[in-house]
């Protein structure tokens, strides 16, 4: 897989400290080239050309030309030199040709990232051999892809997981580097929602786990992604669709003014002869002699963009792959463009996963440097990222513990007693959940003061959560922690309500934590208190007004949310029953990467759109190159205003602009016009200016030049 | 030469000031809203849908409302058909006219039900007065109602409506649009000098010689007269159309005539405006379609003005080109009338066609080719939107968005039916005739064989297929070959986009409306609408550049260079 141009970076990498981490699986891309060469050539395949209409009329039209080639005078005898009618006939063929071959190896290139990508991805999936465990608790030997679902099977350090499944006794870690290009190991263990499930491919590296298996062979995860990024289940999407209904149109219809150009150029001819002579009534006829009539067809007809759109589709799909993101169909991709409405969990989203020390409140008149003390007594065996942080704000502030560690015994945090803290001979230093401090101060005898209540409130205000410490049986003080927004996060926010894509966010906390998180982090809307319920609840609401919403989920309470929103963007650390569910998996679990999901999908369309008006905008240039110079001898040459040396000159230079513009913009179509964030009129009148205007005069001037460094001349 | 400019601006101030009155008028009549003439109507209506036994209120689908188009439409067709077969045996018949061929006839029948009235025939010679009111008018009032009608549904559907009941609507355009305002019209042009009488033809002494008599035809011309314009109609009661002093007297009548034809197509737009709730976009919309206007006008004027560079050596100084126009209406009030009558399908004239410059051709034969130049009776207000669709799904994507407007997603179904209707059904019903009819030299029945002939040909067929009527004239038209070409023409330019406009607007209907965000391309604006007229001409004009080029552009370089 290659990196995306720098030039994007700030803009389309996902933050934060996962991604400096990642390091994408190796996809060899080296003789890519050759081998899109190599599949333009068997891609001339009428069977293939077929399904792309626009290049089947240019492909259909290389064989007509190909037999007047053969024999100029096929269609009726011309009133022109044979040879010469030959070779222009000779020089149109090669040159529609190359149109159809250069239209195949945009398409090529495309499918070929995709391929690379699928064969490094396929080498992690060679059958292996598995420990089918019996009924009777033996194991057996057998082939992976002999493993149905339902099957138990047992793997030990060193082996390849065999098949997708669910661990059911024992706790390993494993690389899943093949498919997330994390190198970091992953902890495995039942019973958790997320840590419980394995993908077949990767490797287990220590202990060994008994699984059972999720999936048929065939039908696993790694499976379907190969499918996937090799784009063999590829269907046109429905933005597609409509888009080569059109082009289909233009092109019936440029097929209908092309054909009934000979009666009317024949009924002019007849006039012209009469009043100009025989030789300007013969350069009409010639100049609707079947090669040129083809040739104008071709120029006609929008072969730029029907060249390339399918290669614009795939290179999107390809680019969401960049991003390490496996989406199940383009239409998926599609739909990012349109998401109006982003759902957006509070933690490991808008937040990083872990809530820092912030501030220590003393209550009863202790002073800072004795809550100090406590606060890292209390948490010296706590290795949480809250309890660290808590321990180097501690020392920070010149903290010291009075007795020896090794005397001294951690006490562990438990659902039950929420709290954790060090027991040091007969001192008891806790912290945790302010109430559940408060009935151990009371068991103890203490007494509570209004202080604590104070700084609660305080802390709370402030959208953070607050930890009471104690020893003994007095409290201390209060600790601030605080929730920490990922950098970055607020500007995002702001382009995306630029582009007009509303942020909600969804909580556990409480409304005036909530509140202020989504001040700070600028989310336009947040729910508070939020139950995994109210996930779907509030996707329902959003779509009955008529916005796609698009939401991250991991859990299996995620699932019916996931497969309810328009874009479900599962986490690959998450559940089976989630990554079935989402239309997306996120290979690096990072749910902001949702943001650039957005920006993809809205880039795929912008591409398409960009390409199409191009394409339309060049036929005027086209018309003015061809007509007036074939039809020269009816008096219109006047309107021959590039002033082109010949119809011969004219029609192969518009044929040959037509031509090499497929391979120009085969770069601009594989990458996508640069995304900026900007609202839809500033886009517009943006693209309008460089893809409208400048599609009607860049043919002008490269057909223009075209004609000037032309060598022929008949 | 300030005059003549003067006159136009002055006809297109009026019409821009009637637009609102009448615009707002049409979208309280079908909105349902409360109108000064209830207390007449209302009962008149009940007792029209009594009798008729029709459930006005009930709402109908697209396929519904087009398949009520279609039946009555056939039995209308099929009434006037056999009224024009019978007419000898018919009263109101002062000269004792016979029935025409039977070609003519369907032909004619085929051009009138379709709002169409292009005519191969001289009405006073080839009609009795039973058949000029009682088929040809009738016709003109539920042909331009059915247009009426069409539009009225596809705005509805446009703007999330259901689309409403087709005879309904066709009885509202009738009650109160077409009918009130036709009867006050008519008596204006009375006064104005417009005869209205059932007595055959006066029968005078000429002035040069007391002994010989002339027979001036004459009928029940003003009631004609006023539908004809208001309906798009452009039948004439004479061959000659509104260049007849008896349909077209004075200037003041000629004013009165051009305001008329443009009154409808240029409302509609404003009634859009209504609709959708957005009078901004209605009045861009207008704005750009009045450029264009205003653009051609003054192409065909300069034309006309300078006159033939050919006629001009021999007078020795440049000369307003007069051949085939009305001293009374001159150069300026005929081009304005060219423009306003190719633009709007009427079809009505009050100069000949044929003898304009290449300008006049060129623009004439546009104005046919786009359709949205105002355009047809109700039918253009609906292409005019249809192009917008279009331009949205072209350029739409360029921000990012699946194409989408008034909220409603521009998907598959809805590019299907644009494209076919906008893009397709036009060279189909205009450029495949005219290479058979030009491939067959026998049939054609060209008088002025070249550039201009081809323009005759593509005119034809173009003015059948657009619904326009007009004729280029100087072309042996009143042949089988004619007469069935063409009826295939009007038919497939009728009727096909019928059904995918009502279609399209059924599919919009239906469609969930996704809020408006800053995402949301707005078609609103000026860079919108601007970007929609280069759609319309790329796609519109771009496909008919090869006729334009060898026909009146390649007459305009003829007669610059004085060949021929």
């Amino acid at each position: 897989m290659q990196s995306h141009p720098a030039s994007d970076a700030s803009l389309r990498e996902p933050q934060g400290s996962r991604d400096s981490r990642r390091q994408p699986p190796k996809v060899n891309l080296s003789g890519l080239y050759q081998r899109a060469v190599k599949e333009a050539f068997v891609k001339l395949d009428p069977r293939l050309v077929v399904s792309n209409p626009v290049m089947f009329v240019v492909w259909l039209g290389t064989l007509v030309t190909l037999l007047v080639t053969i024999n100029p005078n096929l269609f009726g005898t011309l009133q022109a030199d044979t040879n010469q009618q030959r070779l222009l006939n000779g020089i149109i063929t090669l040159i529609l040709f190359f149109t159809v071959l250069f239209a195949n190896f945009a398409e090529a290139v495309a499918e070929g990232r995709g391929k690379a990508q699928a064969d490094s991805l396929r080498a992690t999936r060679s059958d292996t051999i598995a420990r089918k465990v019996l009924p009777n608790g033996s194991t057996q030997e057998v082939i992976s892809t002999e493993l149905r679902r339902g099957d138990q099977v047992k793997v030990v350090a060193g082996d390849m997981i065999p098949a997708d499944g669910e661990v059911v006794q024992g706790v390993a870690s494993v690389d899943e580097s093949a498919i997330t290009g994390e190198s970091a190991p992953v902890l495995k263990q039942p019973g958790t929602d997320i840590s419980s499930s394995v993908t077949g491919g990767t490797r287990l590296l220590s202990d060994e786990l008994l699984l059972r298996i999720t999936q048929d062979p065939g039908q696993g995860f790694i499976d379907r992604m190969i499918a996937l990024v090799e784009g063999a289940k590829r269907t046109k999407t429905p933005n597609e669709i409509a888009l080569t209904v059109l082009l289909a149109v233009l092109t019936q219809v440029f097929l209908i003014v092309v054909a009934t150009v000979p009666p009317i150029a024949g009924y002019i001819a007849s006039f012209v002869t009469e009043i100009l002579g025989s030789e300007a009534g013969n350069s009409l006829r010639t100049g609707s002699s079947i090669a040129i009539l083809i040739s104008l067809l071709v120029a006609l007809i929008p072969t730029t963009i029907g060249g390339l759109l399918s290669a614009i589709g795939i290179a999107g799909m390809d680019r969401v792959a960049q991003f390490n993101v496996i989406a199940t169909s383009g239409r998926a991709v599609e739909a990012c463009g349109d998401v109006n409405t982003l759902v957006l969990d509070k933690t490991g989203t808008i937040t990083l996963g872990n809530r820092l020390a912030d501030e220590f409140i003393s209550t009863n008149g202790n002073s800072i440097q004795e809550v100090a003390n406590i606060c890292l007594a209390a948490s010296i065996f706590d290795e949480t990222p809250e309890g660290r942080s808590i321990v180097q704000l501690a020392e920070g502030l010149g903290a010291k513990v009075s007795f020896d560690s090794k005397t001294a015994e951690g006490v562990e945090f438990s659902a039950r007693t929420r709290m954790s803290g060090t027991n040091v001979a007969e001192q008891e230093f806790r912290k945790g959940a302010v109430d559940a401090i408060k009935s151990f101060v009371r068991s103890r005898g203490g007494q509570v003061s209004e202080t604590v209540d104070q700084a609660y409130e305080r802390v709370s205000r402030l959208g953070g959560t607050p930890l009471a410490v104690c020893k003994g049986n007095e409290i201390y003080g209060v600790i601030y922690l605080k929730d920490i927004v990922k950098s970055g996060l607020r500007e995002r926010f702001d382009q995306l309500r630029r582009m007009g894509v509303k942020t909600i966010m969804l909580t556990g906390d409480n409304s005036i934590t909530a509140s202020v998180i989504a001040e700070e982090a600028g989310v336009d809307d947040f729910i508070a208190e939020a139950t995994p319920e109210d996930k779907i609840d509030v996707i329902r609401r959003e779509q009955a007004e008529g916005n796609l919403v698009a939401m991250t989920g991991d859990g299996t309470n995620d699932a019916p949310a996931l497969a309810q929103a328009n874009v479900g963007v599962a986490m690959n650390s998450g559940t089976q029953a989630a990554k079935e569910a989402a239309n997306m998996v996120d290979l690096d679990s990072d749910p902001t990467k949702l943001i650039d999901l957005v920006t993809i999908g809205k880039q795929l369309l912008i591409t398409r759109g960009a390409l199409t008006t191009f394409s339309i905008a060049n036929d005027i240039a086209k018309y003015f190159a061809i007509i007036p110079t074939i039809f020269a001898a009816a008096g219109i040459g006047a309107l021959n205003i590039m002033g082109l040396k010949s119809a011969q000159s004219a029609i192969v230079s518009a044929l040959i602009y037509n031509a090499l513009i497929i391979p120009a913009l085969i770069p601009l179509a594989l990458q996508g016009v640069k995304f900026r964030p900007l609202t839809a009129d500033q886009l517009l009148q943006r693209n309008i200016l460089i893809y409208g205007v400048g599609g009607i005069i860049a043919p002008f001037v490269a057909i223009k030049l075209i004609d000037l460094v032309l060598p022929i001349s008949f | 030469m300030l005059q003549g400019w003067m006159q136009i601006a002055l006809t297109l101030l009026i019409v821009v000031a009637i637009t609102p009155w009448f615009g707002n008028y049409m979208a309280r009549v079908f909105q349902d809203h409360s109108t000064l003439l209830d207390p007449v109507l209302n009962p008149v209506e009940r007792f029209l849908y009594a009798l008729s036994g029709v459930r006005a209120r009930e709402d109908m689908t697209g396929w519904q409302y087009a398949r009520a188009i279609l039946y009555s439409n056939l039995v209308m067709a099929v009434f006037i058909f056999t009224v024009f077969m019978l007419q000898g045996l018919l009263p109101f018949n002062p000269t004792g006219i016979g029935a025409p061929t039977w070609d003519l006839a369907l032909h004619t029948a085929i051009s009138f039900v379709t709002n169409t009235n292009q005519q191969h025939y001289s009405g006073e010679t080839a009609f009795s007065y039973f058949s000029q009111f009682a088929a040809l008018g009738f016709m003109m009032f539920t042909s331009a109602a059915t247009g009426i009608a069409v539009s009225m549904a596809f705005i509805r559907g446009l703007t999330g409506r259901p689309l409403g009941n087709f005879y309904s609507d066709l009885t509202r355009s009738i009650t109160r649009v077409l009918l009130p305002i036709s009867i006050a019209g008519a008596v204006i042009l009375m006064a104005a000098g417009i005869p209205e009488t059932l007595a055959g033809p006066a029968v005078v002494p000429t002035l040069e010689d007391p002994a010989i008599r002339q027979a001036i035809a004459r009928g029940p011309v003003a009631h004609y007269e006023i539908i004809k314009e208001l309906g798009e109609n452009g039948g004439g009661f004479f061959a000659i159309n509104s260049a007849h002093p008896f349909e077209n007297p004075n200037g003041f009548t000629n004013l009165i005539e051009i305001v008329a034809l443009l009154s409808v197509p240029t409302a509609l737009i404003y009634t859009y405006g209504i609709f959708a709730n957005s009078l901004k976009q209605a009045w861009l919309v207008y704005g750009m379609v009045m450029a264009i206007f205003v653009g051609f006008i003054i192409i065909t004027a300069i034309g006309e003005y300078q006159g033939n560079p050919a006629v001009n050596t021999l007078l020795g100084g440049q000369q307003p080109n007069l051949e085939g126009k009305e001293i009374r209406f001159g150069w300026a009030q005929s081009a304005l009338f060219a423009v306003a009558t190719t633009g709007t399908m009427c079809g009505a004239v009050n100069a000949l066609h044929d003898s304009f410059m290449p300008n006049g051709g060129f623009v004439t034969l546009s104005n046919l080719f786009l359709q949205i130049v105002w355009g047809g009776q109700g039918t253009g207000t609906a292409y005019l939107f249809t192009y917008l669709i279009l331009a949205v799904f072209v350029t739409g994507l360029m921000v990012g968005r699946t194409p989408e407007f008034l909220g409603r997603k521009i998907e598959k179904r809805e590019v299907v039916l644009a494209s076919f209707l906008l893009l397709l059904v036009h060279p189909i019903a205009i450029l495949i005739p005219s290479a058979i009819t030009l491939a067959v030299p026998d049939v054609s029945g060209i008088s002025n064989p070249g550039f201009h002939g081809l323009s005759q040909v593509v005119y034809e067929y173009a003015s059948a297929a657009a619904n326009n009527g007009s004729g280029f004239e100087g072309l042996g038209d009143a042949t089988p070959w004619w007469n069935l070409t063409a009826s295939f023409s009007l038919l497939v330019g009728r009727y096909v986009p019928i059904i995918g406009l009502l279609l399209l607007a059924d599919s919009l209907s239906r469609k969930q409306v996704v809020p408006m965000t800053s995402g949301t391309l707005r078609t609103d604006t000026r860079l919108f609408t601007g970007v929609t007229a280069g759609v319309i001409l790329i796609l519109g004009a771009l496909t008919f550049f090869p006729v334009l080029a060898l026909g009146p552009i390649a007459e305009a370089f003829q007669i610059a260079k004085g060949i021929g």
